[in-house]
C-alpha cells in the first residue's frame, strides 16, 4: 500500500470518525427563523458584506423592503431566485419580513478600497449636486442627507456592493427594473451615462455606513420629480 | 405501377385526412343563429367566479402582476410558448363579443369564437368534462369582469406545429370531446371529486407523462410525469412511493390541499401555485370530495428495484469519497434546520429520513428544491411559513449531487445516487 493511500484513508478515517458537530441553535417559532431562506445570500440578519453582490436588508426603510419584494412577485423587478422564493407569499406575509430586517440595526464592516481620485470627485458631484444641465437631482436630495433613505419608502444607498449598484441602473436602463410609475428611478438612469453611474456607484460603495444607519424620518425639501412608490403624504 | 401504387397512397391520404376531419368535428353543434352575449344571474356569477377559481383559470391568463383574466401569460411548451387569451369582456381584445355557446363549445371542444382550433396548453381534454351548467356560471362570471384591453400575444409554436393540419391530427390522437364521467356504483362524494379532479382541477394536464407529441393517456392517468420545460416532477398519485396517499387520512389530504402542508407532506413548486391561486379557496365539501376521490385511487408501487451493483458500488472508494463530501454538506448546510439525523423540525422543516419525496425518482424536484430553495405557500391555515435558502450560487453541480446522494442513502434511506448529470439536467430554466 503506497504512502499516498494511506494517508488518504487515514484521513477519511479521521472524516468519519469526527464527533457530530456541536448543537446546532434551537429552533424558535419567530420571524428571524422564517427569513432564514434571505439569509443565505443577503448574509447574516441581512448585513450583506461589500464583497458580494447581494444588497443589505438590514435598517433599510420597510415601505422600500416590501416594495421591492412585491416587485419581485409580480414581475417589476427580476432575479429568478428571488421571484421563486416570494412567489407563494402574501402581501402581509412580505410585509413582515420588511419590517423585520428594517428595525434591525447592525453594524456593518468598512467598504474595501477607494476608487481613483477623478471618479471619487465626479461621483461626490453628482451624489450632492446632481448635474442641472441633465436635469439629474443629487442623489441626497431623495434618499437623505446621510445617504441612509427616507422612511417609509426610499432605500439608503450605502453599504452596497459597487457591482450590485451598477446592476440595478443597468436594469433600470434596459427596463428589467421597475417600480411603480411614475418611476423616477428610471428616468434618472435614462439620463446619466456609463461613466457617471460608474461613478456615482464606486463613491456610494466605497463610503462608510454611518452609525446609527437609520433612515430618515422625513424629506428635508419636496421630491424633485413625481415618484410612484413614494406615498403622497411622504413626497412633501 | 408507379402509378397506381401513387394512386393508392393518395387514396389512403384522403381517407385519413376524412378520418381526422370527422374525428374534429364529431358531437359538436353548430353555434345557433344569433347567439349573442348574455348577463347571468347573480348566483350563476358567484357560481362561475368559484369554478373559475377551481380550474385556477386565473393562474394562466393572468401575468403576474398584471390584470386579472387580461392573458398574456407564457406558458413554454417544447413545441415553443403559448400565450394565454384575453378573457375580459373587452369586444376588441377579449371575449366580449363571446356568447355562452361561444365559450361552452371552446370548454368542450376547444374551439376559439372563429372556429379555430384551440392549442391543447389550455386543457380542454379537462375542460371537455365540466358541465354545460357550470360552462354557463363561468361565462356569466367573465362578464362581469371590467374589460381590458390587452391584444393577444402571438403564440411562438413553431413549424409544423403551428399550423391546422396538425392541431387536427393532434386533436384526433389525444382528444375526444367529454360527457359525464359518473360513476353510479361510488359515493356522491366520489363522484363530485372524480369531477373536480379531471375536469376543472384538470390534475392530469401535471401529473401524468406526456409523449413526444405532448398527448396524454387521458384524464384518468394520474401516474406522475415531468412537466414539460419547466423540469418540475409532478409525481404519481397513484403510486405509494411518489404521492399516492391511499394511506392518508381524508383529514391529511384536505389540509395539504388547504394549507399546503399537512403531517404527512409540504407542497412547494408548481403545486404551490395551485394551492395558493385555486385549492385553497375551495369549500370544504369540495375538498373533501377531492380528497375522497383521490384516497381511492388504485395504488401500485413505482419503486425501481435498486440496481444490483449498489451494494458493492457504495463500497468503492469513488462513492465512499462522494459520501465523505455529502456528509461535510449535509452537516454545513442542511443539519441546522433538517437535523443531524434528517428528522427535521415538525410544522417547519421537513424530515428527510424515510420521506418518500427524498428516494423518489427523478431526483428532479430535489435538486431543485436545493437549487432554488422556496417556500411553502402563504395560505390562510399556514400564513407564514418557513423557508429553505437557495444554494444554486453555493454548490455547484458535483456539490449537489454529492448532498442528495447522501440524503437518498442515510437516515435508513434507499434511494439511488444522484449524479451530477442529472443535477445538470433537472436545473434548466432554475
Amino acid at each position: 500500500m503506497s504512502l499516498r493511500s494511506l494517508l488518504t484513508r487515514a484521513a477519511l478515517g479521521a472524516l468519519l470518525a469526527a464527533p457530530a458537530l456541536a448543537a446546532p441553535p434551537p429552533f424558535e417559532d419567530s420571524i428571524a427563523q422564517r427569513v432564514q431562506a434571505c439569509t443565505g445570500c443577503h448574509g447574516d440578519q441581512g448585513r450583506a458584506g461589500p464583497d458580494g453582490f447581494y444588497p443589505r436588508l438590514a435598517g433599510k426603510p420597510a415601505g422600500y423592503l416590501h416594495h421591492q419584494l412585491l416587485n419581485f412577485r409580480d414581475g417589476r423587478r427580476h432575479y429568478p431566485l428571488m421571484t421563486h422564493l416570494v412567489a407563494p407569499l402574501t402581501d402581509a406575509y412580505l410585509l413582515e419580513m420588511a419590517t423585520y430586517f428594517s428595525q434591525l440595526d447592525v453594524p456593518y464592516p468598512p467598504p474595501a478600497g477607494q476608487p481613483p481620485a477623478d471618479v471619487v470627485a465626479r461621483g461626490e458631484s453628482l451624489v450632492y449636486r446632481g448635474d442641472p444641465m441633465r436635469d439629474v437631482p443629487a442623489c441626497v436630495s431623495c434618499h437623505g442627507e446621510r445617504l441612509t433613505g427616507v422612511a417609509p419608502a426610499i432605500p439608503g444607498l450605502l453599504g452596497l456592493p459597487r457591482d450590485y449598484l451598477n446592476a440595478q441602473f443597468g436594469a433600470w436602463r434596459t427596463g428589467k427594473r421597475k417600480a411603480h410609475g411614475p418611476d423616477c428611478m428610471l428616468e434618472v438612469a435614462k439620463r446619466l451615462d456609463l461613466t457617471d453611474i460608474n461613478a456615482v456607484s464606486s463613491w456610494l460603495a466605497s463610503r462608510p455606513v454611518p452609525v446609527p444607519a437609520k433612515a430618515d424620518t422625513s424629506l428635508p425639501r419636496p421630491l424633485p420629480m413625481p415618484c410612484g412608490g413614494v406615498p403622497q403624504e411622504a413626497a412633501k | 405501377m408507379i402509378r397506381r401504387i401513387g394512386l393508392l397512397l393518395l387514396a389512403i391520404a384522403l381517407l385519413l385526412a376524412a378520418a381526422v376531419v370527422w374525428l374534429n368535428s364529431r358531437g359538436e353543434d353548430p353555434i345557433p343563429d344569433g347567439a349573442a352575449p348574455s348577463q347571468g344571474t347573480p348566483d350563476q356569477v358567484a357560481r362561475g367566479r368559484y369554478l373559475a377559481t377551481a380550474g385556477n383559470c386565473m393562474g394562466c391568463h393572468t401575468v403576474p402582476g398584471g390584470d386579472a383574466y387580461a392573458g398574456g401569460r407564457a406558458i413554454d411548451t417544447p413545441f415553443g410558448a403559448v400565450f394565454s387569451s384575453n378573457l375580459t369582456p373587452d369586444p376588441d381584445t377579449g371575449i366580449g363579443t363571446w356568447s355562452a355557446d361561444h365559450l361552452w363549445r371552446a370548454l368542450h371542444h376547444g374551439r376559439s369564437r372563429d372556429g379555430r382550433m384551440l392549442y391543447p396548453a389550455f386543457p380542454y381534454p379537462n375542460y371537455t368534462h365540466v358541465t354545460r351548467e357550470d360552462s354557463d356560471a363561468i361565462y356569466a362570471y367573465l362578464r362581469t369582469l371590467a374589460p381590458v384591453r390587452r391584444a393577444n400575444t402571438a403564440h411562438t409554436v413553431g413549424f409544423p406545429y403551428n399550423t391546422r393540419p396538425a392541431l387536427a391530427v393532434w386533436r384526433a390522437l389525444f382528444f375526444s370531446p367529454g360527457g359525464s364521467l359518473a360513476d353510479p356504483s361510488q359515493s356522491a362524494d366520489w363522484n363530485r371529486g372524480a369531477y373536480l379532479v379531471q375536469g376543472l382541477g384538470h390534475c392530469n394536464a401535471c401529473h401524468s407523462a406526456r409523449n413526444l407529441l405532448g398527448g396524454t393517456t387521458g384524464v384518468l392517468d394520474l401516474s406522475g410525469g415531468l412537466i414539460p420545460m419547466q423540469n418540475w416532477y409532478a409525481p404519481s398519485l397513484g403510486s405509494p412511493d411518489e404521492a399516492g396517499v391511499g394511506d392518508w387520512e381524508v383529514a391529511e389530504i384536505v389540509a395539504l390541499l388547504r394549507d399546503g402542508v399537512s403531517p404527512r407532506a409540504t407542497v412547494i413548486g408548481p403545486m404551490a401555485e395551485v394551492v395558493q391561486n385555486s385549492t385553497q379557496h375551495l369549500a370544504a365539501a369540495d375538498l373533501q370530495a377531492m380528497a375522497t376521490y383521490l384516497k381511492a385511487l388504485p395504488q401500485r408501487s413505482t419503486r425501481p428495484p435498486l440496481p444490483a451493483s449498489a451494494a458493492s458500488a457504495a463500497s468503492a472508494p469513488a462513492a465512499m469519497r462522494l459520501n465523505t463530501r455529502g456528509r461535510e454538506l449535509y452537516e454545513l448546510h442542511c443539519a441546522q434546520c433538517h437535523g443531524v439525523e434528517g428528522q427535521g423540525v415538525p410544522g417547519a422543516y421537513p424530515a428527510l429520513a424515510k420521506n418518500r419525496a427524498v428516494t423518489m425518482e427523478p431526483p428532479a424536484n430535489l435538486v431543485r428544491a436545493v437549487l432554488l430553495g422556496g417556500y411553502a405557500p402563504a395560505t390562510a391555515g399556514n400564513p407564514r411559513p418557513y423557508g429553505m435558502p437557495p444554494f444554486a450560487t453555493v454548490l455547484d453541480e458535483n456539490d449537489v449531487a454529492a448532498v442528495l446522494t447522501y440524503v437518498r442513502t442515510h437516515f435508513g434511506n434507499e434511494g439511488t445516487a444522484v449524479t451530477a448529470l442529472e443535477v445538470h439536467r433537472y436545473r434548466t430554466h432554475d
